[in-house]
């Protein structure tokens, strides 16, 4: 039977927007499935409320890839990134730490808590800025196994063995700690002030599991630094129109290249035959065919739902069931009747268009972690809060504002009742955290969103509400992700590849998933 | 935003030109009026007010003190008197210039530092086992540089306690203002005659209105950067992150200078002990600098010529440009030159060079590049040493 497409690429999430449109580029003829109404995944913007846009999980961008921009045309598609460039503490006593674009600015706030910390903070910008550009290659490469003696994977090796042995002694000692240390003893090396020290760790557990002080989550503080590089020296920026700005450009350039998108079309299975994928059936009976099917869902669908497991070879079957995913971020989204008004900065200002990290403290972000990790709700959560409309001001009606809040921890496993019953607990205790330091926060909320882990789960299908498609630890990370054997986009099946953040180089709203599997599926063409 | 330094409420009110620049994250004039050239003819002929109150300063006090300041600074302070200032370099342990400025001795166990980047961690970090207390003492301190011919008449009316004639070319002294105490150095950025003044910064103003006041009479004027910036070429003074880029800031190795490679080589002592870099710059002294800093003299028939071409006559006069510049020796790049200027003073156009050692002989024959309409050329030059204006008054 003859394919009617070349490709078929399951879920519209931005990877599999990425892949679809790079598929499309080389001429290949390619239907996109989304099971839900709106394409995006976890890069989607929605009006729950009238009048108000949400961006309803992801709500930053660093680390996009600026070449997908490039190749895809996407400015052209209507994809605006705008600056985010400060970060405010607030913290209990009253005071605050804000570091901003203004070098010097941030300097002098730094030295109120430390004049040691000032001083050294550009010494450890100009750190990670050298180590973002050492991993930067490997974000770039289809990870090479070191345990196969093929010789095409002895030469990544050695090219990528070449590429850390140019560092400079100082950066390659350096790296090896930022691979192995906890972000909390990682950033201890350098600096003092417990403000910085928390905000500062914070990004070593975004999406994780992990708590400041657990190894490995320095890694995590450097993945979030990547952006720094490529010549764009604002790390963190924010979509025009919310995260969902990103997935409509992606969209909007894909079909011009010729992708066909189906929304509401959830697949049931990946047809195999022979060993081989040859299209897909979707829930509503109907059976599409193709020569080579790209999952960008999580391997706990590309593997043990769409296909039946049994035919995947033991060993790896194991290894995908042992994939972490422990979901461990919440997220409430606000419509506000008027701007928030910080206790520590009364008053409109450039700290309201920027994030506002409830991070006081590394014990204070552990302790969260403390109470997370047996399964409760946290009492004093880490939150990561930007007012979008501040900084575009599309996403609210004029003199109104939306609130996005990641929260964590939000643990996907309680200890005690189900998050059906706790979200509401849980809204709670995030809009009482916050009003702690914003006095009129609870007078101004016109509405209020709370997506707990299961909520995530059920609306993006995101395994255990895991931002990621799977923890971002080192044992999960390059040639282990999502596990041995098939962390080159592939799968034991033939034509069946996977596309989305479970594979190298992983979550966050960068693309290269998605661009490097496409690489793989054309050069096996 | 940048914030004002003590002397803001005047400089702020002279500042018609309202053009500023953020230095070190405090707001600097640029220049007062809508040229500087008045401003460089009073740093030259009469008496100039410059605002160096951004500094980064430091005070190091204790037992250890002057082991800390010789651990640190490549010069050797053992031999720097009380009252006595050096200017020098200091390196990192591979002997590359991180900073540079003065140090002063206050007193047998207590210096004072200069520094034009935040170097609290470095000296902290340095001082490890010292019994010395290392502080960052910046914004104690509001500092203005007094420079020109007539600073110290103007001064002679103005400090009590102090006797100038007898202050020593980078030498300091206490000394008063009416009431109010302070710190008088013979030291300054514009190779001439000149002090800098040292003050609490609740009295900043005061002093500055007392300057003002008894200088009138003798052409004091405020001067701002672009007149500091041309002043400082012809003394032949680097600058950080122009001239030479400090260890910290270096991006890639091949960036980074030895104190030999910026012209500070006079300024490395290695034979007073350890000190942090002493190793590497042993080794480097004799395996011999891969660069060395001279001063560039571009030759004006040859620039004319350039411009005649266009039918123009030379356009250089302004603003110092810290835009590096190609040197070559035949078609081959041996260096640049990093900071240039016209000097209004020597009416030749001049610059800081950095250029491979084996190409750096004074006298040597050299060109620069000049761009004469959109197009690039090539203008003789011969290096020479600096500083280019070397008046016998800036040590008398």
């Amino acid at each position: 039977m003859p394919s009617e497409y070349d490709a078929i690429v399951i879920g519209g999430g931005h990877n599999g927007l990425v892949t679809a449109a790079y598929l499309a580029k080389a001429g290949k003829k390619t239907l996109l499935l989304e099971r839900r109404h709106i394409l995006g995944g976890a890069s989607v913007t929605e009006e729950i409320y009238p009048g108000f846009k949400f961006t309803i999980y992801s709500y930053v961008v660093s680390l996009f890839r600026p070449e997908i921009i490039r190749d895809l045309d996407l400015t052209r598609h209507g994809l605006m990134i705008l600056p985010l460039e400060s970060t405010l503490t607030p913290l209990p006593d009253g005071d605050y730490l804000y570091r901003g674009a203004d070098h010097y600015e941030t300097y002098r706030n730094i030295a109120r808590f430390s004049q040691r910390d000032a001083d050294i903070y550009e010494d450890y910008s100009r750190m990670m800025y050298f180590m973002a550009k050492a991993v930067k290659y490997v974000l770039g490469i289809v990870p090479p196994d070191p345990t196969s003696l093929n010789p095409a994977e002895l030469n990544g090796l050695l090219g990528m063995a070449r590429h850390f042995l140019g560092l400079e002694r100082d950066q390659f000692y350096t790296l090896v700690r930022l691979m192995t240390m906890s972000s909390a003893d990682f950033l201890s090396r350098w600096f003092e002030s417990e403000p910085l020290l928390g905000t500062l760790s914070a990004s070593g557990i975004i999406g994780t599991f992990m708590g400041p002080r657990s190894p490995g989550t320095a890694y995590v503080l450097l993945h979030h630094y990547m952006g720094e590089i490529d010549g764009v020296f604002r790390a963190w920026g924010f979509s025009k129109g919310g995260t969902g700005g990103i997935a409509e450009a992606l969209a909007s350039s894909a079909r011009a290249l010729g992708v066909e998108i189906r929304t509401q079309a959830p697949v049931a299975q990946v047809i195999v035959k022979d060993g081989r994928a040859v299209g897909v059936a979707l829930e509503s009976g109907e059976e599409l065919h193709a020569r080579v099917v790209v999952s960008s869902l999580d391997p706990n669908q590309t593997f043990l739902k769409l296909i039946d497991p049994g035919i995947l070879p033991d060993e790896i079957s194991a290894s995908i069931r042992k994939f972490v995913y422990r979901g461990s971020s919440g997220k409430v989204n606000l419509a506000l009747d008027a701007a928030p008004d910080l206790a520590c900065l009364p008053g409109a200002g450039a700290h309201l268009r920027g994030a506002i990290s409830i991070s006081p403290s590394i014990d204070y972000i552990e302790r969260a972690y403390d109470d997370a990790k047996y399964g409760n709700l946290p009492r004093h959560p880490y939150i990561d809060a930007i007012i979008p409309s501040m900084i575009d001001p599309g996403m609210a009606p004029p003199g109104k504002h939306v609130m996005s809040c990641f929260v964590q921890y939000a643990p996907y496993h309680l200890r005690e009742g189900n998050w059906d019953e706790k979200r509401e607990a849980f809204g709670d205790i995030v809009v009482n955290t916050l009003a702690e330091f914003i006095p009129n926060l609870k007078d101004i909320i016109l509405h209020r969103q709370v997506l707990t882990p299961l909520d995530i789960e059920r609306n993006t299908g995101l395994s255990e509400g895991n931002i990621f498609q799977g923890e971002l630890s080192l044992s999960q990370l390059f040639f282990l992700r999502p596990a041995p054997g098939v962390a080159k986009y592939k799968t034991p099946v033939g034509n069946y590849y996977q596309c989305g953040s479970a594979v190298h180089p992983g979550g966050g709203i960068t693309g290269a998933p998605g661009k490097l599997a496409a690489q793989v599926i054309l050069k096996d063409w | 935003m940048p914030i004002p330094t003590p002397f803001y409420p005047r400089t702020s009110v002279l500042c018609e030109s309202h053009e500023w620049r953020d230095w070190s994250g405090y707001l600097a004039a640029s220049l007062y009026e809508h040229l500087h050239d008045r401003e460089y003819y009073a740093i030259r002929n009469a008496a100039a007010l410059i605002d160096v109150s951004p500094l980064f300063k430091y005070e190091a006090r204790g037992p250890d003190a002057l082991r800390f300041v010789n651990r640190v600074i490549t010069r050797d302070l053992s031999r720097c008197a009380m009252g006595q200032v050096m200017y020098s370099p200091w390196c990192d342990d591979a002997g590359k210039v991180i900073d540079d400025g003065t140090v002063a001795r206050l007193a047998e166990d207590h210096f004072r530092i200069t520094a034009a980047d935040p170097n609290l961690a470095w000296f902290q970090d340095c001082a490890f086992g010292l019994d010395v207390d290392v502080r960052d003492v910046s914004s104690h301190l509001a500092a203005l540089a007094f420079q020109g011919p007539s600073s110290r008449q103007i001064l002679q009316r103005v400090l009590s306690g102090v006797d100038l004639e007898k202050l020593k070319y980078y030498h300091l002294a206490a000394a008063q203002a009416g009431a109010i105490p302070l710190t008088v150095s013979r030291t300054g950025y514009t190779g001439d005659l000149g002090y800098e003044l040292w003050i609490a910064p609740e009295y900043a103003i005061s002093v500055w209105d007392m300057l003002i006041e008894h200088g009138t009479g003798y052409g004091i004027a405020p001067a701002g950067m672009l007149a500091l910036d041309i002043a400082r070429i012809e003394a032949g003074l680097i600058m950080i992150q122009i001239d030479y880029i400090s260890t910290r800031h270096a991006l890639i190795p091949d960036q980074k200078s030895s104190p030999f490679e910026v012209g500070l080589g006079w300024a490395v002592d290695l034979d007073k002990g350890n000190f942090v870099g002493r190793k590497a710059l042993l080794a480097e002294k004799s395996s011999g600098s891969k660069w060395m800093l001279v001063g560039v003299e571009v030759d004006w028939t040859s620039l004319e010529a350039q411009y005649a071409r266009y039918n123009l006559t030379p356009r250089v006069a302004g603003r110092a440009s810290r835009a590096a510049v190609p040197i070559y020796k035949g078609s081959r790049q041996v260096g640049q030159m990093t900071s240039h200027t016209f000097s209004p003073l020597l009416k030749k156009y001049i610059g800081l060079g950095t250029v491979e050692r084996q190409y750096a002989g004074i006298g040597d024959r050299a060109s620069v590049e000049v761009t004469v309409e959109y197009t690039r050329q090539k203008a003789d030059a011969r290096l020479v040493k600096t500083p280019f204006y070397n008046p016998p008054r800036k040590r008398a």
